[in-house]
């Protein structure tokens, strides 16, 4: 008798992609909002991407050794984590801030539900809300950095000797937009470009928009999500009489719909579920910024919906084949 | 190119360059044959007619069976029967009776009995020929071809599919028969179609063999038999995909084929009714194709049936220490082999050595939802349901879940970067699904 040979269920070959690759995926589309962040900041967004990313990694290395689970730090999940929690984040966070952010994030985030796959809520986002909470006015300070021989805003600012505002903040409080666009000239130019206030990795929507449709060339996301979710705010900020056009462009609305509402483990996994959760989604923003306390809403409104996500997913699975009358040919 | 089509399916690389311009080789027959007294439904006994010391001459009857749901057996080579003892069978990992046949090299033919006119022939008496000769479906499953030729009486059949989509890759048993023999499964269908009565008969073949649609539309000319190019994409040549594809109707869930009018049978199962009615020769050889990277010579080769694997794959020299997978069939839903010593059965579209790299085994890792089973289903079911309800235990919600409604195609796990157990999941919720509504 020949050895025994191995054995296992069809099918005997499988895709190439990996959740590595997938993550990876993420990761690359990530990277243009990090060269603008850089470009725009200053090398001090650099370094807290990294501690917030390593910040990340750690955590979750710590609680899989305290769970028994094998650690994972290395599939991507943690480093997206890091980045995006990063990314919500103005560059004059303190370092520790940002550090708890992190052990939140992952800590209470992800790892507290089970690990990759379990969590409910984006674990980035719950950093942010927990780093809101805790240090309000950390989070909406944008000032005291500035570029060495810088061009941009936060020279002007400090040569003011105040704070300045993002976008969202001054259409809310009725401050002139000019304090809050970094360059004169169009403002609607600027904030697509990336040169206003804001969170590292928000202020471009251009920069944005290269990840989301590398992604979408990928596969890796759905591109309705993010065209429903952005199209929904620009026709309720329009409805309720604000400027649409600038409201989509600035603050978290495109990273938040590019890379936090397609977030494969928090989103519906049905297409009809999608599609639903964009639109409340998007429904959700438009409330917060224009009737809620908050000039920005992008933060809360996914979590609400991460919240509601299952209860999506349950009533739109897909219409099975052959849900057919038998006399139908 | 069929302007219709289904939902999901999966696109690996075909694999089909290997073997795909291999003219099919003849094996010569090995000194000793196994055959399986196993015909279709393994819950069927299938008698022996021959005892050891028996000589038998090639296509004689040695085995048969009651009843209509299955066929009976037939030597594929002349010599003595040596013994019959329990061996491994290719399909249920299992040992079965088997007649151990050693050949003469005589080549002598058992008197064949055919029809002489089938154009005058009743349906009756064609089904019970195509029976008599053990013709089963040779595209895998081995469903006796009698029982699907004769529906119920209730529905109305108008419409006679083909399936030459061969869509598992790697495989091109089915391609080269069509390129090689393309006027007996043109006769073939001609016989089929006598015995539904049906004026329809559309041969789908995917877009990837433009040869063997050239050749099967020369054969088909004047026949009024449609040629039908299909998207290569699998599962192609599901029977309900294929009948969405062509027709574009859709078999109710539970149902058969016939409730939408159609009959599906496999191109070479046309082409063993042909050669069985015609020329009375029953069904004891295939085309199987061998491929895989561990295969040194891969080929298309016509073998006797209960030709051992190790005899194949000694011939096409594969590389024992490379060989990771031996697998039965595609390797989308193929069977793993345990061992070499395993015959070749009626339906053994192909046997593939494969290496480990090719397979891309990879850890299983935690789902990450990200859709990606959902959107290869080609049935619009959620394949992650099923794993996250059967590893809980919660079996009896796999029925809501529509488990039974998945045709394990293994397109799911195919796509899945977590490399999710789907199909096992499936496999064994079904069989605890089905124990909880046997108890009911």
């Amino acid at each position: 008798m020949a050895t025994l040979l191995n054995m296992g269920p069809s099918p005997h070959i499988r895709t190439s992609e990996t959740v590595e690759s997938v993550m990876y995926d993420v990761i690359i589309a990530l990277l243009p909002a990090l060269f603008v962040a850089v470009y725009i900041f200053g090398i001090r967004a650099l370094v807290l991407v990294v501690i917030s990313v390593l910040a990340c990694m750690g955590t979750e290395y710590v609680c899989a050794r305290i769970m028994g689970q094998k650690p994972t730090i290395l599939d991507g999940s943690a480093i997206i984590t890091g980045i995006l929690l990063a990314y919500v984040l103005p560059v004059t966070i303190s370092i520790p801030t940002v550090i708890a952010g992190a052990i939140v994030a992952i800590g209470l985030g992800k790892m507290a539900f089970g690990g990759l796959g379990s969590n409910f809520f984006n674990p980035a986002l719950i950093g942010r809300a927990f780093i809101q909470a805790s240090w309000a006015s950390a989070i909406t300070n944008f000032s005291g950095i500035s570029r060495a021989a810088g061009t941009f805003r936060y020279d002007v600012m400090m040569a003011d000797g105040m704070a300045g505002p993002t976008v969202l903040t001054a259409m809310k409080s009725g401050q002139s937009l000019g304090a809050a666009i970094i360059k004169n000239g169009n403002p609607y130019l600027q904030a697509f470009l990336g040169k206003m206030g804001g969170c590292l990795g928000e202020v471009s929507v251009l920069a944005i928009l290269a990840g989301g449709l590398y992604l979408i060339w990928r596969k890796q996301i759905d591109w309705k999500v993010p065209v429903i979710t952005i199209g929904t705010v620009f026709v309720l900020t329009w409805i309720m009489g604000a400027n649409p056009l600038l409201h989509i462009l600035s603050g978290g609305l495109f990273l938040g719909a590019f890379f936090m509402a397609t977030d494969m483990v928090t989103r519906p996994v049905t297409s009809l579920g999608r599609i639903i959760y964009a639109v409340m989604l998007g429904g959700l923003i438009a409330l917060i910024r224009i009737k809620g306390g908050y000039p920005e809403g992008t933060c809360y409104a996914i979590l609400i919906m991460n919240g509601i996500s299952p209860l999506i997913e349950k009533y739109t699975g897909p219409k099975k084949f052959g849900e057919v009358k038998a006399s139908g040919k | 190119m069929s302007f219709f089509g289904f939902k999901g399916g999966v696109h690996p690389h075909d694999n089909k360059a290997q073997t795909k311009d291999e003219l099919t080789v003849l094996l010569t027959a090995p000194k000793m044959v196994y055959i399986p007294l196993v015909q279709s439904n393994p819950a069927i006994p299938v008698k022996p007619l021959v005892k050891p010391g028996d000589s038998v001459l090639k296509g004689q009857k040695i085995g048969d069976a009651d009843g209509m749901m299955t066929v009976p057996v037939h030597s594929s080579v002349s010599g003595t029967v040596k013994k019959i003892e329990d061996r491994p069978y290719p399909v249920m990992g299992a040992v079965v009776p088997t007649v151990c046949i050693e050949n003469d090299g005589q080549d002598a033919w058992a008197e064949l009995s055919k029809v002489e006119d089938w154009e005058k022939a009743t349906k009756e008496e064609l089904l019970a020929v195509i029976r008599e000769k053990g013709i089963v479906g040779i595209g895998g499953a081995t469903f006796p071809t009698h029982v699907k030729l004769n529906p119920p009486k209730d529905v109305t059949v108008d419409t006679l599919l083909l399936n030459g989509a061969e869509c598992e890759p790697y495989l091109n048993a089915d391609n080269r028969l069509m390129l090689d023999d393309p006027r007996s499964i043109i006769e073939g269908i001609k016989i089929i179609k006598k015995i539904l009565g049906v004026n329809t008969a559309i041969v789908g073949i995917e877009e990837n063999k433009p040869r063997a649609i050239a050749a099967m539309k020369a054969a088909a000319e004047g026949t009024g038999i449609e040629i039908q190019p299909l998207k290569t994409r699998y599962p192609q040549g599901g029977e309900k995909q294929l009948i969405k594809s062509i027709l574009n109707r859709e078999v109710p869930s539970g149902k058969l084929p016939s409730a939408v009018g159609a009959v599906v049978q496999n191109t070479g199962t046309a082409a063993a009714i042909y050669q069985a009615v015609v020329n009375g020769v029953p069904l004891i050889e295939r085309v199987v194709t061998v491929a895989g990277k561990a295969v040194k010579h891969p080929k298309n080769v016509k073998v006797p049936v209960g030709t051992l694997f190790s005899e194949i794959l000694d011939f096409c020299e594969v590389d024992r220490d490379r060989l990771y997978k031996l697998v039965l069939g595609g390797p989308m839903m193929g069977l793993a082999q345990f061992s070499e010593d395993t015959p070749v059965i009626k339906g053994t579209s192909g046997l593939l050595a494969l290496t480990k790299e090719e397979t891309n085994a990879y850890e299983t890792r935690p789902c990450i939802s990200c859709g990606k089973c959902i959107e290869a289903c080609p049935m619009s079911l959620q394949p992650l349901r099923f794993v996250q309800l059967t590893l809980k235990g919660q079996y009896k919600e796999l029925g809501p879940a529509n488990l039974l409604d998945c045709i394990e195609c293994g397109s799911c796990a195919y796509a899945c970067p977590a490399n999710r157990p789907l199909v096992e999941s499936i496999k064994l919720g079904k069989t605890k699904l089905r124990e909880i509504m046997a108890k009911k």
